[in-house]
Protein backbone atom coordinates (compact mmCIF):
# COMPACT_ATOMS: atom_id res chain seq x y z
CA UNK A 1 0.00 0.00 0.00
CA UNK A 2 3.10 2.49 0.97
CA UNK A 3 5.28 1.46 -2.11
CA UNK A 4 1.42 2.12 -4.15
CA UNK A 5 0.63 5.30 -2.76
CA UNK A 6 5.26 6.45 -3.43
CA UNK A 7 4.69 5.23 -6.90
CA UNK A 8 1.47 7.04 -7.58
CA UNK A 9 2.87 10.32 -5.72
CA UNK A 10 5.98 10.17 -8.57
CA UNK A 11 4.09 9.80 -11.20
CA UNK A 12 1.92 12.57 -10.62
CA UNK A 13 4.65 14.48 -9.38
CA UNK A 14 6.63 13.97 -12.70
CA UNK A 15 3.16 14.78 -14.89
CA UNK A 16 3.44 17.90 -13.02
CA UNK A 17 6.83 18.66 -13.10
CA UNK A 18 6.31 18.48 -16.93
CA UNK A 19 3.10 20.63 -17.22
CA UNK A 20 5.21 23.02 -15.02
CA UNK A 21 7.87 23.74 -18.27
CA UNK A 22 4.60 25.03 -20.24
CA UNK A 23 3.72 27.84 -17.50
CA UNK A 24 4.49 31.15 -18.59
CA UNK A 25 7.66 32.70 -17.49
CA UNK A 26 7.58 34.37 -14.39
CA UNK A 27 6.23 38.14 -14.47
CA UNK A 28 5.90 37.65 -18.38
CA UNK A 29 3.28 40.82 -19.53
CA UNK A 30 2.25 38.36 -22.31
CA UNK A 31 0.88 35.72 -20.26
CA UNK A 32 -2.81 34.98 -19.74
CA UNK A 33 -3.13 36.31 -16.46
CA UNK A 34 -2.07 39.57 -17.39
CA UNK A 35 -3.82 40.50 -20.16
CA UNK A 36 -7.29 40.81 -19.92
CA UNK A 37 -8.73 42.42 -16.33
CA UNK A 38 -5.41 42.96 -14.62
CA UNK A 39 -4.40 46.38 -16.40
CA UNK A 40 -7.57 47.56 -15.88
CA UNK A 41 -6.76 47.10 -12.14
CA UNK A 42 -3.41 49.05 -12.67
CA UNK A 43 -3.75 51.48 -14.13
CA UNK A 44 -6.99 52.50 -12.75
CA UNK A 45 -6.59 51.81 -9.28
CA UNK A 46 -5.75 54.58 -8.01
CA UNK A 47 -7.99 57.16 -9.83
CA UNK A 48 -11.07 54.76 -9.04
CA UNK A 49 -10.38 54.20 -5.45
CA UNK A 50 -7.62 56.41 -4.41
CA UNK A 51 -6.31 53.02 -2.73
CA UNK A 52 -2.57 53.19 -3.06
CA UNK A 53 -1.97 48.97 -2.90
CA UNK A 54 -3.90 47.39 -5.71
CA UNK A 55 -3.96 44.53 -3.60
CA UNK A 56 -6.47 45.35 -1.36
CA UNK A 57 -8.53 47.10 -3.56
CA UNK A 58 -9.03 44.09 -6.11
CA UNK A 59 -9.44 42.06 -2.90
CA UNK A 60 -12.20 43.90 -1.46
CA UNK A 61 -13.40 46.49 -4.00
CA UNK A 62 -13.47 45.36 -7.14
CA UNK A 63 -13.75 41.43 -6.15
CA UNK A 64 -15.95 42.15 -2.71
CA UNK A 65 -18.68 39.83 -3.58
CA UNK A 66 -15.97 37.28 -3.49
CA UNK A 67 -14.27 38.58 -0.11
CA UNK A 68 -17.09 38.92 1.45
CA UNK A 69 -17.84 35.23 1.33
CA UNK A 70 -14.38 34.26 2.19
CA UNK A 71 -15.81 35.81 5.56
CA UNK A 72 -18.79 33.53 5.37
CA UNK A 73 -16.62 30.56 4.95
CA UNK A 74 -13.79 31.40 7.47
CA UNK A 75 -17.18 31.97 10.61
CA UNK A 76 -18.84 28.75 8.70
CA UNK A 77 -15.60 26.73 9.33
CA UNK A 78 -15.45 28.25 13.30
CA UNK A 79 -19.40 27.33 13.79
CA UNK A 80 -18.56 23.98 12.46
CA UNK A 81 -15.48 23.37 14.41
CA UNK A 82 -17.68 24.59 17.88
CA UNK A 83 -20.55 22.38 16.92
CA UNK A 84 -18.68 19.36 16.97
CA UNK A 85 -15.89 19.91 19.58
CA UNK A 86 -18.02 22.10 22.18
CA UNK A 87 -19.43 20.77 25.33
CA UNK A 88 -22.16 21.83 27.72
CA UNK A 89 -24.00 20.21 30.54
CA UNK A 90 -26.59 19.56 27.90
CA UNK A 91 -23.98 17.75 25.37
CA UNK A 92 -21.31 16.07 27.35
CA UNK A 93 -19.53 13.35 25.44
CA UNK A 94 -16.53 14.67 24.71
CA UNK A 95 -14.82 13.83 21.42
CA UNK A 96 -11.11 14.15 21.97
CA UNK A 97 -9.70 12.99 24.75
CA UNK A 98 -8.61 14.43 28.35
CA UNK A 99 -4.47 15.14 28.71
CA UNK A 100 -2.86 15.39 31.99
CA UNK A 101 -3.36 19.34 32.98
CA UNK A 102 -0.16 21.21 33.57
CA UNK A 103 -0.26 22.78 36.99
CA UNK A 104 2.87 24.81 37.45
CA UNK A 105 2.53 28.71 36.38
CA UNK A 106 6.06 29.76 34.02
CA UNK A 107 6.68 33.08 35.43
CA UNK A 108 9.25 33.99 32.23
CA UNK A 109 6.89 32.89 29.77
CA UNK A 110 4.42 34.88 31.06
CA UNK A 111 6.00 37.87 32.14
CA UNK A 112 7.35 38.04 28.33
CA UNK A 113 3.90 37.45 26.91
CA UNK A 114 2.75 40.56 28.94
CA UNK A 115 5.26 42.74 27.33
CA UNK A 116 4.14 40.97 23.75
CA UNK A 117 0.72 41.45 24.05
CA UNK A 118 -0.15 45.03 23.79
CA UNK A 119 2.72 45.39 21.13
CA UNK A 120 0.98 42.64 18.92
CA UNK A 121 -2.41 44.03 19.23
CA UNK A 122 -1.42 47.51 18.42
CA UNK A 123 0.32 46.13 15.37
CA UNK A 124 -2.61 44.65 14.49
CA UNK A 125 -4.69 47.47 14.91
CA UNK A 126 -2.15 49.23 12.21
CA UNK A 127 -2.26 46.19 9.46
CA UNK A 128 -6.32 46.62 9.76
CA UNK A 129 -6.14 50.67 9.25
CA UNK A 130 -3.31 50.91 7.30
CA UNK A 131 -4.33 48.12 5.11
CA UNK A 132 -4.93 50.23 2.02
CA UNK A 133 -1.45 51.48 1.94
CA UNK A 134 0.79 48.72 2.90
CA UNK A 135 0.72 45.13 2.53
CA UNK A 136 -2.14 43.55 5.27
CA UNK A 137 -5.54 44.31 6.05
CA UNK A 138 -8.73 42.29 7.60
CA UNK A 139 -7.56 39.13 7.25
CA UNK A 140 -3.68 39.77 8.45
CA UNK A 141 -5.01 41.94 11.35
CA UNK A 142 -7.67 39.60 12.40
CA UNK A 143 -5.57 36.86 12.52
CA UNK A 144 -2.80 38.56 14.28
CA UNK A 145 -5.31 39.86 16.95
CA UNK A 146 -6.21 36.50 17.60
CA UNK A 147 -2.51 35.18 17.92
CA UNK A 148 -2.26 38.09 20.89
CA UNK A 149 -5.22 36.28 23.09
CA UNK A 150 -4.23 32.51 22.46
CA UNK A 151 -0.68 33.34 23.53
CA UNK A 152 -2.45 34.84 26.62
CA UNK A 153 -4.57 31.50 26.89
CA UNK A 154 -1.30 29.83 25.87
CA UNK A 155 0.72 31.19 28.51
CA UNK A 156 -1.43 31.85 31.49
CA UNK A 157 -4.85 29.30 31.06
CA UNK A 158 -8.10 29.60 28.82
CA UNK A 159 -10.08 31.05 31.70
CA UNK A 160 -7.25 33.66 31.69
CA UNK A 161 -7.78 35.29 28.39
CA UNK A 162 -11.84 34.53 28.59
CA UNK A 163 -12.41 36.56 31.57
CA UNK A 164 -10.98 39.36 29.35
CA UNK A 165 -13.30 38.05 26.36
CA UNK A 166 -16.23 36.27 27.27
CA UNK A 167 -17.30 33.21 24.87
CA UNK A 168 -20.39 34.39 24.22
CA UNK A 169 -18.97 37.75 22.92
CA UNK A 170 -16.76 35.89 21.29
CA UNK A 171 -19.41 34.06 19.32
CA UNK A 172 -21.86 37.46 18.87
CA UNK A 173 -18.62 39.56 17.41
CA UNK A 174 -17.65 36.83 14.89
CA UNK A 175 -21.15 37.43 13.70
CA UNK A 176 -21.19 40.68 14.00
CA UNK A 177 -18.12 41.40 11.52
CA UNK A 178 -19.86 39.44 8.94
CA UNK A 179 -22.99 41.77 9.29
CA UNK A 180 -20.46 44.59 9.35
CA UNK A 181 -19.59 43.57 5.70
CA UNK A 182 -22.82 42.82 4.17
CA UNK A 183 -24.27 45.66 5.51
CA UNK A 184 -22.11 48.03 4.09
CA UNK A 185 -23.16 46.18 0.73
CA UNK A 186 -26.60 46.39 1.86
CA UNK A 187 -27.17 50.01 2.59
CA UNK A 188 -25.52 50.28 -1.13
CA UNK A 189 -28.38 48.52 -2.11
CA UNK A 190 -30.53 50.87 -0.23
CA UNK A 191 -29.16 54.13 -1.68
CA UNK A 192 -29.66 52.94 -5.02
CA UNK A 193 -26.57 51.56 -6.15
CA UNK A 194 -25.41 47.81 -6.65
CA UNK A 195 -24.37 45.44 -3.94
CA UNK A 196 -20.89 46.59 -2.35
CA UNK A 197 -20.79 49.55 -4.87
CA UNK A 198 -19.55 51.77 -2.28
CA UNK A 199 -20.04 54.77 -4.68
CA UNK A 200 -22.96 55.35 -3.30
CA UNK A 201 -21.80 55.76 0.14
CA UNK A 202 -20.50 59.49 -1.06
CA UNK A 203 -23.39 61.74 -0.44
CA UNK A 204 -24.34 60.51 2.96
CA UNK A 205 -20.71 60.81 3.83
CA UNK A 206 -20.33 64.05 2.30
CA UNK A 207 -17.03 63.11 0.21
CA UNK A 208 -16.14 62.77 -3.33
CA UNK A 209 -17.33 59.30 -4.94
CA UNK A 210 -13.22 58.13 -4.93
CA UNK A 211 -13.02 58.59 -1.52
CA UNK A 212 -16.34 56.43 -0.40
CA UNK A 213 -14.26 53.70 -2.35
CA UNK A 214 -11.30 53.81 0.27
CA UNK A 215 -13.98 54.42 3.12
CA UNK A 216 -16.04 51.40 2.40
CA UNK A 217 -13.17 49.33 1.91
CA UNK A 218 -11.94 50.37 5.51
CA UNK A 219 -15.04 49.61 7.23
CA UNK A 220 -15.55 46.25 5.24
CA UNK A 221 -11.73 45.68 5.98
CA UNK A 222 -13.18 46.21 9.57
CA UNK A 223 -15.46 43.80 9.49
CA UNK A 224 -13.62 40.97 8.40
CA UNK A 225 -11.09 41.71 10.98
CA UNK A 226 -13.42 41.20 13.82
CA UNK A 227 -14.99 38.17 12.11
CA UNK A 228 -11.25 36.50 11.78
CA UNK A 229 -10.16 37.36 14.97
CA UNK A 230 -13.04 36.12 17.30
CA UNK A 231 -13.48 32.83 14.98
CA UNK A 232 -9.46 32.37 15.48
CA UNK A 233 -9.86 32.52 19.30
CA UNK A 234 -12.82 30.39 19.26
CA UNK A 235 -10.99 27.62 16.60
CA UNK A 236 -8.37 27.59 19.86
CA UNK A 237 -10.20 27.79 22.68
CA UNK A 238 -12.22 24.63 21.52
CA UNK A 239 -9.66 22.48 19.81
CA UNK A 240 -6.83 23.25 23.10
CA UNK A 241 -9.48 22.05 25.95
CA UNK A 242 -11.40 19.28 23.86
CA UNK A 243 -14.67 21.76 24.11
CA UNK A 244 -14.53 21.85 27.88
CA UNK A 245 -12.72 25.49 28.27
CA UNK A 246 -11.24 25.00 31.20
CA UNK A 247 -7.17 23.72 30.85
CA UNK A 248 -5.05 25.20 28.22
CA UNK A 249 -2.20 23.67 26.42
CA UNK B 1 12.55 48.76 -11.31
CA UNK B 2 11.69 46.23 -12.62
CA UNK B 3 12.67 42.90 -10.68
CA UNK B 4 14.75 40.07 -12.14
CA UNK B 5 14.05 36.99 -10.10
CA UNK B 6 17.72 35.69 -11.15
CA UNK B 7 19.04 38.48 -8.84
CA UNK B 8 18.99 36.56 -5.84
CA UNK B 9 19.55 33.10 -7.29
CA UNK B 10 21.01 32.30 -3.78
CA UNK B 11 18.72 33.03 -1.95
CA UNK B 12 16.53 30.40 -4.01
CA UNK B 13 19.75 27.61 -3.81
CA UNK B 14 19.62 28.44 0.35
CA UNK B 15 15.72 28.43 0.92
CA UNK B 16 14.14 25.68 -1.94
CA UNK B 17 16.15 22.53 -0.89
CA UNK B 18 15.32 23.85 2.70
CA UNK B 19 11.11 24.08 1.52
CA UNK B 20 11.23 20.48 -0.05
CA UNK B 21 13.21 19.14 3.85
CA UNK B 22 10.60 20.09 6.01
CA UNK B 23 8.15 19.66 3.09
CA UNK B 24 9.12 15.46 3.25
CA UNK B 25 9.73 15.72 7.42
CA UNK B 26 6.32 16.62 7.99
CA UNK B 27 4.66 13.92 5.86
CA UNK B 28 7.17 11.18 7.70
CA UNK B 29 7.33 12.21 11.08
CA UNK B 30 6.20 9.65 13.35
CA UNK B 31 5.57 12.34 16.18
CA UNK B 32 2.46 14.48 15.52
CA UNK B 33 3.90 17.20 17.72
CA UNK B 34 7.33 17.58 15.26
CA UNK B 35 5.18 17.51 12.51
CA UNK B 36 3.18 20.26 13.66
CA UNK B 37 6.50 22.38 14.24
CA UNK B 38 7.84 21.50 10.93
CA UNK B 39 5.03 22.25 8.96
CA UNK B 40 5.19 25.76 10.61
CA UNK B 41 8.80 25.89 9.29
CA UNK B 42 8.22 25.28 5.95
CA UNK B 43 5.36 27.92 6.20
CA UNK B 44 8.25 30.40 7.49
CA UNK B 45 10.15 29.46 3.96
CA UNK B 46 7.36 29.96 2.03
CA UNK B 47 6.84 32.85 3.36
CA UNK B 48 10.23 34.03 2.80
CA UNK B 49 10.02 33.13 -1.08
CA UNK B 50 7.08 34.95 -1.19
CA UNK B 51 8.67 37.88 -0.57
CA UNK B 52 11.26 37.12 -2.58
CA UNK B 53 9.07 37.10 -5.39
CA UNK B 54 7.73 40.59 -4.25
CA UNK B 55 4.23 39.29 -3.34
CA UNK B 56 4.24 40.82 -0.09
CA UNK B 57 0.47 40.77 0.72
CA UNK B 58 0.89 36.78 0.06
CA UNK B 59 4.02 36.72 2.56
CA UNK B 60 2.44 38.93 5.00
CA UNK B 61 -0.75 36.31 5.29
CA UNK B 62 1.34 33.05 5.36
CA UNK B 63 3.30 34.32 8.07
CA UNK B 64 0.31 35.62 10.14
CA UNK B 65 -2.00 32.25 9.22
CA UNK B 66 0.53 29.76 7.77
CA UNK B 67 3.33 30.29 10.64
CA UNK B 68 1.66 31.48 13.34
CA UNK B 69 -2.25 30.43 13.99
CA UNK B 70 -2.64 27.30 12.27
CA UNK B 71 0.63 25.76 13.78
CA UNK B 72 -0.85 26.85 17.12
CA UNK B 73 -4.12 24.99 16.27
CA UNK B 74 -2.40 21.76 14.71
CA UNK B 75 -0.14 22.05 18.19
CA UNK B 76 -3.25 22.40 20.14
CA UNK B 77 -5.19 19.36 18.37
CA UNK B 78 -1.94 16.50 18.05
CA UNK B 79 -1.69 17.11 21.57
CA UNK B 80 -5.00 15.59 22.19
CA UNK B 81 -4.77 12.62 20.48
CA UNK B 82 -2.89 9.94 20.08
CA UNK B 83 0.93 11.66 19.94
CA UNK B 84 2.31 8.91 17.30
CA UNK B 85 1.30 8.41 13.76
CA UNK B 86 0.86 4.66 12.88
CA UNK B 87 2.54 5.12 9.35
Amino acid sequence: MKKAAIIITAILGILLLRAAEDLPKWGDPASPASLYVSNHYIEKSIEETSVPNIVTSVLADYRGYDTMFETVVIFCAGITVLTILRRTHRRNKKVIMPRPVRSDADIILQSASRLLVPVMQLFALYVVAHGHHSPGGGFQGGVILGASMILLAISYDIQFALTRFKEKTVLVFSAVGVLIYAGIGAICLVLGRNFLAYGAWAETLGISEVEAHSHGMLGVEVGVAITVFCIMLSLYIDLASGGDLDEGL
Amino acid sequence: MIWDASLLWQFDLLILPMVIICAIAALSLKDLVSCAVVSGAFSFLMCLLWTEMLAVDVAFTEAAVGAGVSTVLLLGTALHIKRKSKD
